[in-house]
């Protein structure tokens, strides 16, 4: 095991399977950086968060392809190298930019395969940065992940720690499928222990990092740490709750889900994203429609408000769902 | 004078009768209710596709678009394999899943008739940047309606092509008509070559009634992108002998544009004409070429027609590769 951030085990995760695989290139705006430049450095940027830095150096410009600001481009080229025998990752650099591509998102890559009677494999990862929490205002902010997991044919993965995040970006590189990776933007720093040597970790299996009797606790990617600090908090006060990250919400582990609440009866679901049509809606509906026998208490959806993310820190840091509100939400359904 | 051989040019005159056969003979089933949905007719077109689709093989890609049938035809799918699909059934090309505006044969090099405009020329350029990785000296192509030529899509395609100096052509094909409204509105520069040639690309415009005007523009372009000189954009005047769909009332057509059209601008008829008059070939060749064209589309119709739909249990397989 060795202790890293999030942002350097994504990294190795490439790192490691442009290594082992001559398929695998990396393209996007400023995965390199310094194209063009007056300084003549080709590793200028490595990501607008650092998250491909060196990976020029190692594999050269053939396999880590800068591109001009051309979302749909990056998308539908992604999209044709995968389909003509490539495994490229494509960095969209913030996830609020799904808007400008997403055609070649979901009305390509997305049905290729179905369309076109199971002939056709689109073995194409997206990457994306998303998330509030760095006052990066509307248009950066976003947790858009509900959008791309309603769409059939996407698989959507959201890690929450660099373990997880370095072994699904191998999965996802591997998957013949296309594969939306979110990564939040607050989580970049986040360090934790990742395991030594080549690992993966399967696509539709949850993890449970707090396990408990009271309540069931469900969150999403930041919403993770989040959580565990309030279920460590109300632990001291002798409440204790499972608590599962889903790692893929596409596809869900509606299992680990399920079993858990017919132990607990009591479900807290947390997300980023605003309420409406959101993961948290989903969980709690698939919940109401195939687990109603487990509950004991009304769902609590615990959710960002209906509105774009705000600016100013004291407005963002209220929109962004926190270990006081899990906290309370959790307390509330324990008392019924 | 041609380069192409007797061999070379029948084939091509056999894929453009298979184009237009395919068409006329689908005009007729779609009326008598046969066929589901919405069919979009390539007929009138057909040097552009085979005069761009001759010179390249298997390993060479193509994107197409919603009026894909003729480009399908000359990158070598299988022509009852096509007319099952479009009549829905489950032994289609894509089983029956993709219909008339979704036929693909990745083994062809076929990335896909699309359906929506503009969608295409994303993936051709993703295509080149394969080909030229895996080093195997290929190209791709993407073809474009002078519609889809209006697409931010395209605008982004053309530029990385050139940042990137890719192996991939951009072909354009002004037929007159952007659904229904014309080229000479809704393309608001001189023409669409011109355009290209802003993001830095070698373009050249042809007579795109006329197959040996297409197939030796094309193959210049061809020529220059296998030899790594990069991408560039042909674009070729042609016209449509239907409507933007089978069904199209074509209100925006003066009455006898598709009569005239189809005696002055018929690539069909000009091919005869240029090869029986040069000598290279001659009637009765041409003639047994249409004879066996004709039992072909018959084949395919009555294959179509004898099929079976796909099973409701299909509706829930090849969304993923795995689950």
């Amino acid at each position: 095991m060795a202790v890293m951030t999030f942002r350097e085990a994504l990294n190795q995760a490439m790192f490691e399977e442009m290594q082992r695989d001559q398929r695998v290139i990396v393209l996007g705006e400023d995965v390199s950086g310094g194209a063009g430049g007056t300084s003549g450095e080709r590793d200028a940027a490595g990501g607008i968060f650092g998250v491909t830095k060196g990976l020029i150096l190692e594999f050269g410009e053939d396999r880590v392809i800068d591109t001009p600001i051309s979302e749909s481009a990056i998308m539908g080229a992604g999209a044709g190298a995968a389909a003509a025998g490539l495994r490229p990752v494509a960095e969209l650099m913030f996830a609020d930019f799904i808007g400008v591509c997403m055609d070649q998102v979901y009305n390509q890559a997305a049905k290729f395969r179905y369309m076109f009677g199971g002939k056709m494999q689109c073995p194409l990862v997206i990457r994306t940065a998303m998330g509030a929490g760095m006052n990066m205002g509307a248009q950066h902010s976003q947790t858009i992940y509900p959008i791309l997991t309603s769409v059939p044919g996407l698989k959507v993965v959201i890690p929450s720690n660099p373990a997880d995040a370095k072994g699904l970006l191998k999965t996802a590189i591997r998957d013949d499928d296309p594969v939306v990776f979110f990564e939040h933007k607050a989580l970049y720093n986040r360090k934790g222990e990742v395991p030594d040597g080549d690992y993966t970790i399967p696509f539709g299996e949850a993890d449970m990092p707090r396990e408990g009797d009271d309540c069931t606790v469900v969150a999403i990617g930041r919403m993770v740490p989040f959580a565990e600090k309030a279920i460590d908090h109300l632990a001291e006060s002798g409440i204790t709750c499972d608590l599962i990250d889903p790692r893929t919400v596409s596809p869900l582990d509606t299992e680990m889900i399920f079993e858990s609440l017919e132990h607990t009866g009591r479900l807290v679901v947390v997300d980023e994203s605003p309420p409406r049509c959101s993961l948290a809606s989903d969980i709690a509906g698939i919940v109401a429609a195939e687990a109603f026998g487990s509950l004991r208490a009304p769902i609590k959806m615990i959710t960002a408000p209906h509105t774009p993310v705000p600016f100013a820190r004291e407005l963002e840091r209220a929109y962004v769902p926190g270990p006081d509100r899990i906290a309370a939400g959790i307390t509330e359904v324990t008392n019924v | 004078m041609t380069s192409l051989s007797t061999e070379q040019l029948l084939r091509a005159y056999e894929r453009m009768k298979t184009i237009r056969e395919f068409e006329e003979r689908l005009n007729q089933e779609i009326q008598k209710g046969a066929i589901p949905g919405f069919t979009h007719l390539y007929a009138g077109q057909e040097a552009v596709a085979v005069g761009v689709c001759e010179h390249l093989g298997n390993e060479d890609y193509i994107a197409s678009t919603h009026r894909g049938h003729g480009h399908c035809i000359a990158k070598g799918c299988d022509v009852i394999g096509m007319m099952k699909e479009i009549y829905g059934r489950h032994d289609g090309l894509c089983k029956g899943k993709g219909g008339s505006m979704h036929i693909a044969d990745v083994d062809q090099g076929m990335l896909g008739a699309n359906a929506i405009v503009g969608g295409g020329p994303p993936l051709a350029v993703g295509a080149a940047i394969a080909t030229r990785l895996q080093g195997k000296g290929k190209v791709t192509a993407s073809f474009t309606g002078d519609g889809g030529s209006n697409q931010g899509t395209v605008f982004e395609a053309m530029n990385l092509a050139v940042v990137l100096k890719l192996p991939t052509i951009f072909v354009y094909e002004d037929n007159g008509y952007s659904e229904h409204t014309g080229t000479s509105y809704a393309v608001g520069s001189d023409d669409i070559a011109s355009r290209a040639a802003g993001f830095g690309m070698p373009a050249e415009k042809a007579d795109g009634c006329d197959f040996f005007a297409v197939y030796e523009t094309a193959g210049r372009a061809i020529k220059r992108a296998r030899a790594g000189e990069g991408p560039s954009a042909v674009e070729f005047a042609t016209t449509r002998f239907y409507g933007h769909f089978v069904g199209d009332p074509q209100n925006y057509r003066a009455k006898d544009e598709v009569a005239r059209h189809r005696e002055t601008m018929d690539c069909l008829k000009n091919f005869r004409a240029r090869v029986t008059a040069e000598g290279w070939l001659s009637d009765e060749q041409l003639d047994e070429v249409d004879a066996r064209v004709l039992a072909l589309i018959d084949e395919a119709v009555e294959a179509a027609q004898a099929s079976q739909p796909p099973g409701i249990e299909d509706i829930l397989t090849d969304v993923y590769a795995s689950y």
